[in-house]
């Protein structure tokens, strides 16, 4: 029988705003087939985006649902998650809002360890706004405010999750659509704080300024840089030259912030 | 039994009357002079059950209160000049989302760093202004403990009440003073919890204006689901960009504060009945003007206070009132004319308005403001 993805979704409220091609459909559909795996209950689920194109996502799910300011999502969050330890955290947006403006909180969410899971869907623009280039766009890429290709370096989503503390960290594509819900359902059951980065593309703003010709080149393009992980243990650092690394990319138990603020009580009392 | 005393600190009074308030989640970000708030919140909350946590920075803690409040939680957050500026984009979110929360700032000289341990008067503008878009803004001046103590459970009331952020603004010097504080018994003074839904869960409206300019305000983690956005919303808590909504949403929420004013609005009258001059004053600064009014009298001047309680709302309809009854008003105040501006407009050229402005980290002393009455007489 079909996957009856209606159950999740707020009557009324579709189509949605994503431009033919985009990615960000395909998540949530991952999103909400980890959901369903997971069993969370709807009254019990909290979430949360910031601002961009990815970060209008929650509205269209019925769940308790916060459409917060740019970047903010963690911060928002957390406050959810330490007044309601019981409730379900998810954190949903784009690469600009999460690392660029959200840097900050990001990475201290990832410290505490905090009992969330943030789906950061990079597809290596501002869409929103016109495709300005973000902190994950690529080194030499076009965008409207690189127009004689981008200086900046790139940031290692995951490199930059790991670094900071997060306790469970993989990377998927938008090619890769029966994977993202795997991904996404280990990550909500992993105890902690963790990091899901799908590669998304926008064909709007980036494909078309980047000579891609077409969605299906880009979604091709996801294909081939993909490299799962099992695999990429067998290849050589030249064999790995351009490829991104696709799977659990890390995973470690630690104590999570809000069980260890219950122990705080505890002392306290 | 004879009530409890202390000898407290203006911040720590906050603290004491946040937690008489209901206040449950503290997120904070060390900043001067207002820190102790912070330090007393993590070492009480944990203790009834309650959650203080510490952000990376005034921004995060601005969102944690706000992402607490949602759960149903009274939250407070704590700062000072700088990090008030640093908040203001998420106050108002808290002012569109319609989500209660109290914004405790102890007014230290400015701008940017300026004096982090000189005391101030010079945030009441950014308390109104300071935050994009048009929005409603309730701010209180306490000027003594027992009235940061008080004026902090009636924060919360007014949050609570009308779906508002609302700010707490005493100078250094009330924050930093200690002096004798009674502690209200429980229930002695009123405590306002927001209203909760009657409706059922289905059809629930976060912005149902079917009860009034204040809907009811449901809690994430209960039978409630309902969506929150920093964009202008229709009743249903979702995205509207309909021109007759969202002019009619941004009036109510205006409307929230405007058509309460009278409620909303405290002051204290001292000496005015027979007086020529009028001192308006708040916070510390009206403790210097309390004793010059007395010292005046003394010296046969029909001198008398007007004491700001609530900053915003302005009190305009008594500041006109008086204008039409005096033939001075002095504005003491440490910044470089805010109230004194407000005062002039509500005087509309009734009576002379001459301030008193020091921003040099020195209090205004009574000799000062007796000097003044004395130079308008």
């Amino acid at each position: 029988m079909a996957f009856d993805y209606d159950k999740y979704i707020r009557p009324g409220k579709l189509p949605h705003i994503w431009c033919p091609g985009c990615g960000h459909g395909i998540v949530m559909k991952g999103l909400i087939r980890a959901i369903d795996t997971c069993g969370l209950e709807k009254n019990n689920t909290a979430i949360v985006s910031g601002i961009g194109c990815a970060s209008r996502l929650p509205g269209y799910l019925d769940f308790c649902t916060l459409h917060t300011a740019h970047g903010r999502a963690a911060a928002f969050a957390t406050g959810v998650k330490m007044a309601k330890p019981e409730m379900n955290v998810i954190l949903v947006g784009g690469d600009g809002d999460g690392t660029a403006i959200g840097g900050n909180h990001f990475i201290h969410a990832c410290r505490r360890n905090i009992d969330m899971t943030y789906i950061i869907m990079n597809n290596n623009i501002y869409g929103m706004t016109g495709g300005q280039f973000s902190p994950c766009t690529p080194t030499g890429a076009k965008a409207s405010t690189t127009p004689y290709g981008n200086p900046d370096p790139a940031f290692d989503v995951a490199k930059l999750a790991i670094g900071a503390g997060a306790t469970f960290v993989a990377r998927g594509t938008a090619y890769h659509a029966t994977q993202i819900d795997k991904l996404i359902a280990e990550a909500i059951q992993h105890k902690g704080f963790s990091v899901v980065e799908i590669l998304d593309d926008c064909p709007t703003t980036y494909g078309r300024r980047n000579k891609f010709k077409s969605v299906i080149e880009m979604m091709n393009r996801l294909k081939d840089v993909a490299v799962p992980i099992k695999a990429a243990e067998k290849m050589s650092a030249e064999q790995l030259e351009g490829k991104i690394i696709t799977g659990v990319l890390y995973k470690e138990e630690r104590p999570n912030y809000t069980d260890e603020y219950a122990k705080v009580i505890a002392r306290a009392k | 039994m004879a009530k409890k005393v202390a000898f407290l600190q203006g911040n720590e009074a906050a603290a004491q009357g946040a937690l008489y308030a209901g206040c449950s989640f503290f997120a904070g970000y060390p900043i001067t002079p207002s820190t102790e708030v912070a330090e007393v919140m993590s070492a009480e909350l944990p203790k009834i059950g309650g959650k203080f946590i510490q952000m990376e920075d005034e921004i995060a803690a601005m969102a944690a209160v706000i992402g607490g409040s949602l759960t149903g939680s009274k939250t407070l957050t704590a700062t000072s000049g700088p990090g008030l500026s640093l908040k203001q984009e998420l106050i108002g979110y808290a002012c569109i989302a319609e989500t209660p929360v109290v914004i405790y700032n102890v007014m230290r000289g400015g701008p940017s760093t300026g004096m982090p341990t000189g005391p101030s008067q010079s945030d009441v503008m950014c308390a109104k202004w300071g935050t994009h878009g048009d929005h409603p803004a309730i701010c209180l001046v306490p000027a003594s403990v027992q009235e940061i103590f008080e004026e902090t459970v009636r924060a919360f009331n007014l949050a609570e009440k009308y779906r508002t952020p609302v700010m707490v603004m005493p100078d250094e010097i009330g924050a930093h003073m200690r002096e004798r504080i009674v502690f209200p018994e429980p229930g002695e003074l009123e405590v306002i919890n927001r209203t909760a839904p009657t409706v059922s869960p289905a059809e629930y409206k976060p912005y149902d204006t079917k009860f009034g300019d204040v809907p009811p305000l449901a809690a994430f983690g209960t039978d409630y689901r309902f969506h929150v956005t920093g964009l202008n919303k229709a009743e249903d808590g979702f995205p509207t960009t309909k021109a007759a909504l969202v002019q009619a949403e941004e009036e109510r929420q205006i409307r929230k504060v405007d058509a309460n004013i009278d409620e909303i609005v405290q002051f204290e009258e001292y000496q005015l009945e027979d007086a020529e001059i009028a001192i308006v004053a708040f916070g510390s600064t009206s403790r210097s003007a309390r004793f010059a009014v007395n010292e005046a009298r003394k010296q046969g001047i029909k001198a008398g206070l007007f004491r700001i309680k609530t900053f915003w709302p302005f009190p305009d309809k008594q500041i006109a009132a008086l204008a039409g009854k005096v033939k001075a008003f002095i504005t003491p105040e440490m910044n470089l004319g805010m109230c004194t501006g407000e005062v002039k407009r509500c005087a509309e050229g009734k009576a002379s308005v001459s301030g008193i402005f020091r921003v040099d980290g020195e209090p205004i002393n009574p000799g000062q403001i007796l000097e003044k009455i004395k130079e308008v007489m």
